[in-house]
């Protein structure tokens, strides 16, 4: 007799769930639609393109990957569509189209599929693709245009710096309030990053839907906190310039690229924080949220090898 | 026939870059620049020869125990001249290849080959071996360098190649040279189709330091 299906033999816990890899990632991209909608209002459609182009082309490549390697189609999970949203949010406004394709191609291609597609990459591909492309086109990827309030009640765009190249420079948000900074108004910096109304709107519902949990972002938001306070930096002011909000919450929180354990999270958290202030105040660039989540990525393996949990009933294994 | 064979194997068959993974650091320091590379690559090229023809004359002479010093000394005195060489002909790729070119003296591609052909074999199918060996170097180097200039600079032998588009300066960084390098050994696999990996013995005997390696025959390394 032949079995129409295999018979799976597994341990316990026999757990059935309904999550899958597409539903979950259409919870993430359902959270990301209020800074989308955000960035639309602030930067016109500019943002849009963006945005367009490189869910597009980060699905293609992924497409066209696994036709020419001969591997299952994986474009059906939506993790392509995430990671082109991603990326598109950390661009600034007036990027140029091509330099946004090369982005989703070293996402797509080079830290993800070549590693093995999703679940196996080591680090974050939007981040790594950011990071690449901060280091490649560094003028292109640090020129950024200002969404300020226009004579006729609409928003205008003008050239200037992000509030971190303020702190930078002058040591203050250059007479941005607080709600300015959280809402957008009058600050630059990449397409999805600038409202922080919109991020936080996207994690109540991710933690509604139970997709994160709020240890990372809780913890990685107040490291940063506690830490600018104690050098003497304006903690509100940090908290709620650049990428922060948009890297704890929806980049921090990558399941392939941090830890599984809460305990892990908790480490992972406080090590992105650290290296976030530190470069904000010592480092070259002004911001270093990707570069601090790029290198937890890389610690990941080993913070869940020493966050082990023992199994039920376990035994310790003695060294 | 076994001649040419000697002289062809450093190309592709034993290629000290992109199969023997020998001389990583001088090729990841200077194929950022075509004109780097090539210029790496001859002199490379210039001391292997000089160095294989020489230990090759000396293998009689030269007691065991001591042979490493005797090849560095060797080895030591064609660099000397190549730097004063190009010192005084070419002083832009002297500039640029800068301390990378005294560091040919512990290339590990030269010593190598000084203990693994040119202590055995005679003087013509060592100097033979030099020249394969430098020019498969040559040729690797060339081709990342080719690479990462077309790329990270948009030019090839400092020759502008296409313009509105920004070249991607990462390419001519540290990151870049890896990711390179990293392709190129991949294609070189895919090409070959894995043979010369699996030709190769596993453990001590298919390493390609194993005729330097004091605990090879004992299996002592780990690596």
């Amino acid at each position: 007799m032949e079995l129409s299906r295999p018979l799976v033999v597994a341990p316990s816990p026999h757990f059935k769930s309904n999550d899958t890899t597409a539903s979950i990632m259409l919870d993430v991209v359902i959270a990301l639609m209020p800074a989308a909608f955000a960035s639309l209002m602030l930067f016109g459609m500019r943002a849009l393109l963006l945005e367009v182009v490189c869910i597009v082309s980060c699905v293609v490549f992924e497409a066209l990957f696994n036709k020419v390697m001969g591997r299952k189609q994986t474009i059906g999970d939506l993790s392509a569509v995430v990671t082109g949203l991603l990326l598109a949010y950390n661009l600034p406004p007036q990027l140029p189209v091509y330099m946004a394709v090369i982005g989703c191609f070293v996402a797509i291609v080079i830290a993800k599929q070549l590693f093995g597609g999703i679940g196996n990459n080591f680090a974050n591909p939007a981040i790594l693709a950011r990071v690449v492309m901060l280091v490649s086109f560094s003028q292109a990827m640090t020129t950024w245009s200002i969404p300020v309030r226009g004579a006729e009640g609409g928003v205008d765009l003008v050239s200037g710096a992000t509030p971190l190249a303020s702190i930078t420079a002058t040591g203050s948000v250059d007479g941005l309030s607080y709600m300015d900074l959280f809402i957008g108004l009058g600050k630059g910096g990449c397409i999805g990053e600038v409202c922080g109304a919109a991020l936080l709107i996207g994690f109540v519902y991710l933690l509604f839907r139970r997709v994160i949990t709020a240890t990372t972002p809780v913890v990685y938001v107040g490291t940063v906190f506690l830490f600018s306070m104690i050098l003497g930096q304006d903690p509100v002011a940090h908290l709620l310039s650049g990428g922060l909000l948009l890297g704890a919450i929806f980049m921090a929180t990558d399941y392939s690229t941090s830890p599984t354990t809460e305990k892990g999270k908790f480490i992972f958290a406080i090590g992105c924080g650290l290296l976030t202030v530190i470069i904000r105040v010592f480092g070259s660039y002004p911001e270093g949220v990707s570069f601090a989540i790029l290198l937890m990525n890389i610690l990941t393996p080993h913070i869940d090898n020493l966050t082990k949990t023992k199994p039920f009933g376990g035994v310790k294994h003695d060294q | 026939m076994k001649k040419l064979k000697i002289l062809l194997n450093g190309l592709i068959k034993e290629n000290p870059v992109l199969v023997l993974c020998l001389g990583t650091c001088p090729t990841l320091a200077t194929s950022t620049s075509v004109a780097n590379a090539f210029g790496m690559g001859i002199a490379a090229t210039f001391v292997l020869l000089g160095s294989n023809v020489v230990i090759s004359l000396l293998k009689k002479v030269i007691p065991d125990k001591v042979r490493i010093p005797c090849y560095i000394v060797v080895i030591a005195t064609f660099v000397t001249v190549v730097e004063m060489l190009l010192h005084a002909f070419v002083p832009d790729i002297y500039d640029a290849l800068g301390i990378f070119l005294p560091l040919i003296v512990v290339n590990c591609i030269i010593l190598g080959r000084a203990e693994m052909f040119a202590n055995k074999n005679s003087v013509g199918d060592s100097a033979l071996d030099g020249i394969g060996m430098g020019l498969g170097f040559t040729l690797a180097l060339m081709l990342m360098a080719s690479i990462r200039e077309i790329i990270g600079s948009g030019t090839w032998l400092g020759i502008p190649l296409y313009s509105g588009i920004q070249p991607m300066s990462i390419m001519t960084l540290a990151p870049g040279g890896f990711f390179t390098f990293g392709c190129l050994v991949a294609l070189m696999n895919f090409v070959t189709k894995g043979k010369v990996r699996k030709k190769q013995k596993k453990g001590c005997a298919g390493c390609p330091s194993a005729a330097a390696c004091a605990g090879a025959e004992k299996g002592e390394c780990n690596a």
